[in-house]
């Protein structure tokens, strides 16, 4: 019994061992000195700096413009004076700035406290300035203890990826839905863009060419992704009453959701004048995590439990697993598919919302080709396209794999068509896989 | 005929096979000779598909020999079974339902991949082969448009074209009309007088009598016995596969019968179902029978709203109830346990409780959310009561065997506790001893108050089940016969066949 759960977890979650043993690979690949630049790093920088310079040593502080830096500079800046050395300037700026506070320099200075950019600088410089001024014959260049890390681990990065596969995976949550009944939804890319160009334009027409209000913009999301769920719920119309394939009819939606964004928005991306509508697709709110990245994991929790706990994914999987059973017990097979296209069209209209937020514009050529990413996410999650069978949390994890192996990619440098061979590669295994899972179930 | 000197052909000794959480077959021996029919017994899960799958090159066993004419083999794959000249018809048949009859015989025989296919040769040896099984059937048929026994026999043909010699057959007249028994089982003996060793498993005691020269009864993958029919009385052979003696095939039951609670009103649909009326009385058992293709199934999906009616009324408890999907059925509370439960009855790839739980969910779920232990608690009940043999409720509905997949729709249904319940073919495929048990469930079900409607092609058990026997021929209802104790299968056969007059 026990050998038989441990062979049953590793087939319903094989995948997450896929993806561990990529972060393994990537974090090994990407591995390289790290300058750290916390504000723990620049107590860290401080004591050193106290424990080597004598009292009353004076310091200038030398720091790179960018994310963070001002904070690691003034951290820097409160310890030294609070060990009363004397802190005669602090520069966070480029090089040039740095050089035009040395060269201001009139007394003699000790110490220069750095990140490891203006590191360089300094231990380029130092040499030829203390020919030439006699303040720096006895200055010394100091910066944060280096250590060994990966790029791929570093938060930033780890949150990056998150952010970067959010819209996929939120629109993924649908499809898995739509695949496990044996459907298939090929118009959500064209509805990102279709959702971004409505979203625009609603808050254009209702702020009347005034800077709109944040009322303005809740109702332009909601008018956005309203009209992408009716879409989905006609296209689920159309896969019911008129039996026609889901692809041949997401085919359609798709070119005609595509063309109407481009004629709405007359080709051209539509600004929004309200910087506060950056706050879904930029924002961090929560524990410095991107909102769209918690939005993503409660539509995850939300999804699963649908899924697992109510008759709604009970049918779900039973549509898929056997239509006419299905119907014989009692489930209500159309109306399952309605709501399963409905949801995808909504969370599609979401993801274009989340796209449009991230770049203040609606924009018609978002979201090309999302669609195909979408699905293989769902495919790489282990849901099989055969309908019947498929899990949310798989989804996640596959949307995961295919955005760790992207930037894994994009830290090492490989250039955008191999990436493309990757994926295709990454598709194929994964759907062998799952096959040879298939089969291993069946001679059992 | 068997002798006991002659080498046999087919020769299994002390066969063993396990599966995860089940041992499947434990020391099983058979032996067949040439030239003889061998039944092959036993209750659902007694391990005889096994066996057969092991003989088909589908599973290996775990230990033990298989001997063909005395020389051991290896049958590790269907294609090497296929070469020692064994051939399978299997319950669900291979056939691809857009070829013809010819080119479903001679699939993948072809000569050459390159050359073109001997069109006339094979359609030559086609005709050969039926005339040899004794049935004409044009080679040229598409699959689809030929009857489910002509397709039997296309398959019989099948494996007599790989020049099978042992042939097995599991269940062959599950699905057959009586006047098609009679015809397979004419050509099973004249397989039988060609010399061709017969393996015949079949629940159905009738045709075991007729045809059967040994038995080998199976219970709990353990080989019971072997032995020639001479000496095995019928009882003997229930009671040897059940384990336990068995008086009777039908319980002995009191009937009541009440205020009507269903009545279907001239209901029709197409040529199918022409202007069927009939009641049902509360804790009565109607015998809806005829041969196959009557229109009895057609009409059942009709009162469940499975189809769409072109007219007519169905009334429950004198209330008109326009059932437009199962759903509504299922609302109202009719309920109908469909005769394919592979096709119908079941989602496979689910597990057995949540196909339990599909029409019940509503029971189980609190705000919104479905309680499994509650679902899980309600679903042990039917296990122990039917006898459902399951390793544990998570397990797929595929991997039951058919006669536990039956059980799990009948407790998917009593959970539903309907007021009045279809029974279609409701012990095709099932043992003795669970057969039973579900003609008890069945008069349980009636003493409560509920309307039973029964439809079988076994005669036996429509005589022996029913209150009232209604039959239908060519979608119309031909006759009713309400002194069921007096009635023979001769009289239900009459009324099955006869067609309406062409009068004006």
């Amino acid at each position: 019994m026990k050998n038989l759960d441990t062979g049953k977890l590793l087939s319903d979650y094989g995948n997450v061992l896929v993806l561990l043993l990529l972060c393994v690979v990537i974090s090994v690949v990407t591995l390289e000195e790290q300058s750290p630049r916390s504000t723990a790093a620049a107590e860290n920088l401080a004591t050193i700096i106290v424990g080597d310079a004598g009292k009353d040593a004076n310091i200038l502080i030398l720091v790179r413009r960018g994310e963070g830096q001002q904070e690691f500079a003034n951290t820097l800046k409160n310890t030294l004076s609070k060990a009363d050395l004397n802190v005669i300037d602090t520069v966070v700026g480029t090089p040039a700035d740095a050089r035009a506070a040395l060269e201001k320099q009139t007394e003699p200075l000790d110490v220069i406290a750095t990140d490891e950019h203006m590191a360089a600088f300094c231990l380029e410089q130092l040499p030829k300035l203390a020919k030439k001024y006699p303040t720096f014959a006895n200055t010394t260049a100091y910066q944060p203890k280096k250590h060994l890390w990966p790029n791929f681990l570093k938060k930033e990065n780890l949150l990056n990826v998150l952010k970067q596969i959010s819209v996929v995976a939120i629109i993924a949550i649908g499809m898995t839905m739509v695949i496990i009944t044996a459907g298939i939804d090929l118009s959500v890319g064209s509805l990102i863009a279709f959702s971004g160009v409505i979203t625009a334009l609603s808050i254009q027409q209702l702020s009347g060419g005034a800077d709109p209000t944040t009322g303005h913009l809740v109702l332009g999301c909601a008018a956005g992704i309203l009209v992408c769920a009716l879409i989905g719920m006609g296209t689920g119309g159309l896969v019911t009453l008129f039996n026609i394939p889901a692809f041949i009819v997401t085919l359609g939606v798709m070119f005609i959701a595509k063309g109407l964004a481009f004629i709405f928005s007359q080709s051209a991306p539509i600004p929004i004048a309200n910087e506060g509508f950056a706050w879904l697709g930029r924002g961090s709110d929560l524990m410095g995590l991107p909102n769209s990245v918690v939005l993503m994991l409660l539509l995850y929790g939300i999804a699963h439990v649908i899924m697992t706990h109510t008759s709604i994914g009970r049918y779900i999987y039973a549509v898929g697993g056997n239509p006419e059973a299905a119907r014989l017990s009692g489930v209500p097979v159309k109306w399952i598919l309605v709501f399963v296209y409905t949801l995808c069209g909504l969370l599609a209209g979401l993801g274009g919302v989340m796209e449009a937020s991230l770049h203040i514009t609606g924009d018609p050529k978002s979201g090309t080709l999302v669609e195909l990413q979408v699905i293989a996410a769902v495919v790489v999650g282990g849901t099989s396209l055969a309908g019947g069978q498929g899990k949310i949390f798989g989804t996640l994890v596959g949307a995961l794999i295919i955005g760790v192996i992207r930037n894994g990619m994009n830290l090492t440098g490989v250039e955008a068509h191999m990436q493309s061979v990757v994926y295709g590669v990454v598709i194929l295994i994964a759907v062998m896989v799952d096959q040879l899972k298939n089969r291993a179930q069946k001679t059992n | 005929m068997a002798d006991a000197a002659q080498t046999p052909l087919l020769r299994m000794r002390g066969i063993s096979k396990a599966f995860p959480g089940v041992q499947a077959l434990s020391k099983v021996n058979l032996t067949l000779f040439a030239g003889e029919v061998l039944a092959l017994l036993g209750e659902n899960g007694a391990g005889k598909s096994t066996l057969i799958k092991i003989l088909g090159g589908a599973h290996q066993q775990d230990e033990g020999t298989i001997e063909i004419d005395g020389n051991s083999v290896r049958l590790n794959n269907p294609l090497k079974a296929q070469s020692v000249g064994i051939g399978i018809i299997y319950q669900e048949f291979n056939l691809v339902s857009g070829l013809t009859a010819r080119e479903n015989i001679f699939l993948g025989q072809e000569p050459s991949r390159v050359c073109f296919i001997p069109r006339a040769q094979e359609e030559e040896k086609s005709r050969e082969l039926f005339a040899r099984i004794g049935v004409e059937i044009n080679p040229n048929t598409l699959c689809r448009d030929l009857t489910v026994a002509q397709q039997q026999i296309v398959e019989i043909a099948k494996a007599l074209a790989q020049d099978a010699r042992i042939i097995m057959m599991d269940e062959p007249t599950a699905a057959l009309t009586p006047r098609e028994v009679e015809c397979l089982l004419t050509v099973v003996r004249e397989l039988r007088s060609q010399g061709i060793g017969i393996i015949y498993i079949s629940h159905r005691l009738d045709e075991i009598d007729a045809i059967a020269d040994r038995v080998t009864v199976l219970r709990d993958g353990a080989h019971v016995t072997t032995r020639a029919k001479e000496d095995l009385e019928r009882h003997e052979m229930i009671e040897l596969m059940v384990g336990r003696s068995l008086d009777k095939e039908f319980p002995s039951h009191e009937c009541q019968p009440g205020d009507v609670r269903l009545a279907v009103k001239n209901l029709s649909r197409g040529t199918k179902v022409r202007n069927v009326s009939f009641e049902l009385r509360a804790g009565e058992i109607v015998g809806l029978t005829g041969l196959v293709g009557a229109g009895r199934t057609e009409t059942a999906r009709l009162i469940f709203g499975a189809d769409k009616k072109d007219s007519g009324t169905v009334e429950l408890d004198g209330k008109l109830i326009g059932a437009s999907s199962p759903r509504d059925a299922i609302r109202c509370g009719i309920c109908l346990l469909t005769e394919d439960r592979k096709s119908e009855g079941l989602v496979l790839g689910l597990a057995v409780q949540e196909n339990f739980g599909l029409p019940s969910l509503h029971q189980f779920t609190h705000k919104g959310l479905i309680n499994r232990e509650q679902e899980s608690d309600a679903f042990a009940k039917y296990v122990k009561q039917i006898k459902i043999k399951i390793a544990n409720h998570e397990q797929s509905a595929a991997t039951l065997s058919g006669g536990n997949q039956q059980k799990v729709v009948l407790a998917k249904w009593l959970q539903r506790n309907a007021e009045v319940i279809i029974f279609d073919e409701p012990t095709r495929g099932i043992d003795v001893g669970a057969k039973y048990e579900i003609y008890q469930l069945i008069h349980q079900l009636t003493d409560e108050g509920k309307a039973v409607l029964m439809i079988s092609s076994e005669l036996p058990e429509i005589l022996g089940m029913s209150n009232r026997i209604i039959v239908m021929n060519e979608g119309r209802v031909t006759g009713e016969i309400s002194d069921v104790t007096n009635a023979t299968q001769e009289d239900i056969m009459k009324l099955a066949t006869l067609r309406e007059e062409m009068a004006a």
